[in-house]
């Protein structure tokens, strides 16, 4: 793909020799063979285009304004992040999972903590099962509020925008309290949590859970029935069932063409299975109906947090299992068995078997899965997230097949992805 | 709508394919069918289409690589290829792995049976070097087109940059062309 390539890369190369043009011959096969005689157009989108939500780059090859193929290039944001897993004992390796979907960091540290609860076979008392849920419904939140605010700037609607960022403010100064960290806070640790919660943050997050349905309302008058903005959005990028299935889609963009599957719901973890939620679904499968889906989900997510709130159980926040989990700081000076463990679990780190793991979550893009594979040592032997956002990336081209060029921008803000979950 | 009842997928592929499966792992609830990498498109289509098994989504494809500092693994498996197949209506999980050799590993593309397979092989090409026949567009993915070797592979150094200083800035520049003027 080297269409938009300069050959010659210097500057006073460009002047004197080199075009402009790069050979069309690589692209047999990929584009249509209209676009090798010159009557379609190649065009160039991104990687630093506004629209493609970080660093995209699409090839579009267009007839008019209808777009015939489209091919997405992604690997702009790649950061070797689970190669460097690999380097890495089992505890250290959560903060690098932080900065893959770097709008929901919980959800990743929640998809490698149980990939690794799992593989060493380590409980999660209760109260930390309960806190990661009121983490991740709120980092659900959060990512939606991103997400509607940056679609919604994409159409056109520019004080959606303002609006949502300023709840996410609230969102992330309550990340603050717990984690010390407004965004990657690497909060969840295998075996439980990082500390407890403050004693600030439930009065600030009941305030939060009161104050935050009236405005989503708000952002509802603003988009639900706006003509404008349902004239964007009816009809634009229709995922059958079928395709969405196939083409491996997930979370609320799989919903949204009506196929009922919420991790959440069938196959429960931390403790999902004791709340009281409705999974919302869409009927036409286009940009309106996952749009729509996102806003019932925020609805959804307030009544979780809630809930959460409710049966909060005492007891401790991490798992005792020294084998696994180092000791509090205040076991320290008296107990030579914690200062053993504390040495161990901090140099060396803990052994996992040589086995395999699959384990997913639904985080608010759709599902993400780790398969952790160890090694009978203290690193993992292989480390690999399957992300939302790289599998709704592969389907762009069938959704935007024979759409017009600014429906495109619809699209891509409708499956919400986000790059660095994508390249990771 | 009744569903019918459903099957055991070891049991099922034991009898419908016997010569496919060559093991089979328990581990944390999870089970591994490991089969041939030259049945490996039968199985899935098996798996994939009969009734009482329908699993229809295709979840991840992974690639792990067995290599080992010390030379002391199976040069016939060294890498693994493990895919996780979901089904929606038994809710269920199941993998499927292959062995392959470390002298060009090569297997079948699924892209025919599920396309989210294009772009998950994709990334298995660029990274771990495994040859997909039948892949319908493998080129690069992640990495720079121009990439060479395979970075996810074990032997693959992690890597890093000299720091540079005046002692060595011409060792740097050597391996690290400027632009041209």
């Amino acid at each position: 793909m080297a269409v938009s390539h300069v050959e010659g890369t210097s500057v006073g190369a460009v002047a004197q020799e080199s075009t402009w043009e790069g050979n069309v011959e690589e692209l047999r096969g990929l584009v249509s063979d209209r676009a090798l005689t010159g009557e379609t157009m190649l065009l160039n989108m991104g990687p630093h285009h506004p629209s493609t939500h970080g660093v995209l780059r699409l090839l579009l090859e267009l007839d008019g304004e209808q777009i015939v193929t489209c091919l997405p290039d992604v690997g702009f944001l790649h950061t070797g992040i689970e190669k460097n897993i690999e380097a890495k004992t089992y505890e250290k390796g959560v903060t690098l999972t932080d900065r893959m979907d770097y709008l929901s960091p919980m959800s990743n540290n929640m998809v490698f903590c149980l990939a690794i609860e799992k593989l060493v076979d380590l409980d999660v008392p209760a109260r930390a099962q309960v806190i990661r849920v009121i983490c991740l419904e709120l980092s659900r939140i959060s990512s939606h509020l991103v997400w509607l605010g940056t679609h919604a700037l994409d159409l056109g609607a520019m004080s959606v925008f303002l609006y949502a960022f300023r709840e996410r403010e609230m969102i992330l100064n309550m990340f603050e309290m717990l984690s010390g960290q407004r965004l990657m806070g690497s909060y969840f640790r295998p075996g439980g949590v990082w500390r407890d919660l403050t004693p600030d943050f439930l009065p600030t997050l009941e305030k939060f859970l009161d104050y935050f349905p009236a405005k989503i309302d708000d952002y509802e008058s603003l988009l639900t029935n706006n003509p404008l903005w349902i004239d964007r959005t009816q009809g634009i990028g229709v995922v059958e069932p079928e395709d969405a299935l196939a083409w491996g889609m997930s979370g609320p963009s799989l919903r949204g063409s009506g196929v009922n599957w919420d991790i959440r719901k069938a196959m429960p973890y931390s403790g999902y299975e004791q709340y009281d939620f409705h999974v919302p679904l869409g009927e036409h499968g286009d940009v309106y109906d996952r749009f729509f889906i996102r806003i019932l989900e925020l609805r959804e997510s307030v009544k979780i947090i809630r809930q959460a709130i409710q049966k909060l159980p005492g007891g401790p926040f991490r798992s005792q299992n020294r084998k696994f989990v180092p000791p509090p700081r205040a076991e320290l000076g008296q107990s030579m068995e914690a200062v053993i463990h504390h040495f161990k679990l901090w140099t060396e780190g803990f052994s996992a078997p040589d086995a395999e793991v699959y384990v997913s979550v639904e985080s608010p893009r759709g599902e993400i899965g780790c398969y952790l594979h160890g090694t009978g040592g203290n690193k993992p032997r292989r480390v690999h997230f399957k992300t939302p956002s790289y599998m709704h990336i592969g389907a762009l081209p069938v959704m935007t097949k024979d759409h017009f060029i600014a429906d495109l921008v619809a699209i891509i803000g409708s499956v919400d992805i986000v790059l660095g979950d994508c390249d990771r | 709508m009744d569903i019918p009842k459903a099957l055991n997928p070891v049991e099922a592929l034991k009898n419908a394919l016997p010569d496919a499966v060559a093991d089979v792992v328990e581990f944390r609830d999870e089970t591994t069918i490991v089969v041939d990498p030259t049945k490996i498109r039968s199985v899935m289509q098996f798996l994939r289409d009969t009734s009482g098994l329908i699993y229809n989504f295709l979840s991840d494809i992974s690639a792990v690589d067995y290599w080992d500092q010390s030379y002391n693994y199976d040069i016939n498996k060294r890498f693994g290829v493990s895919y996780h197949i979901y089904s929606m209506l038994y809710n269920r999980r199941l993998r499927v792995k292959v062995y392959l050799p470390e002298e060009a590993p090569t297997v079948e593309s699924v892209t025919s049976i599920w396309p989210a397979a294009n772009w998950l092989e994709r990334e298995i090409i660029d990274m771990m070097g495994v040859k997909f026949v039948g892949h319908p567009d493998p080129r690069r993915v992640l990495m720079p087109e121009d990439w060479e070797g395979y970075p996810h592979r074990r032997d693959y150094p992690l890597g890093y940059e000299t720091i540079q200083f005046s002692f060595n800035v011409e060792e740097i520049i050597k391996h690290k062309p400027l632009a041209k003027e």
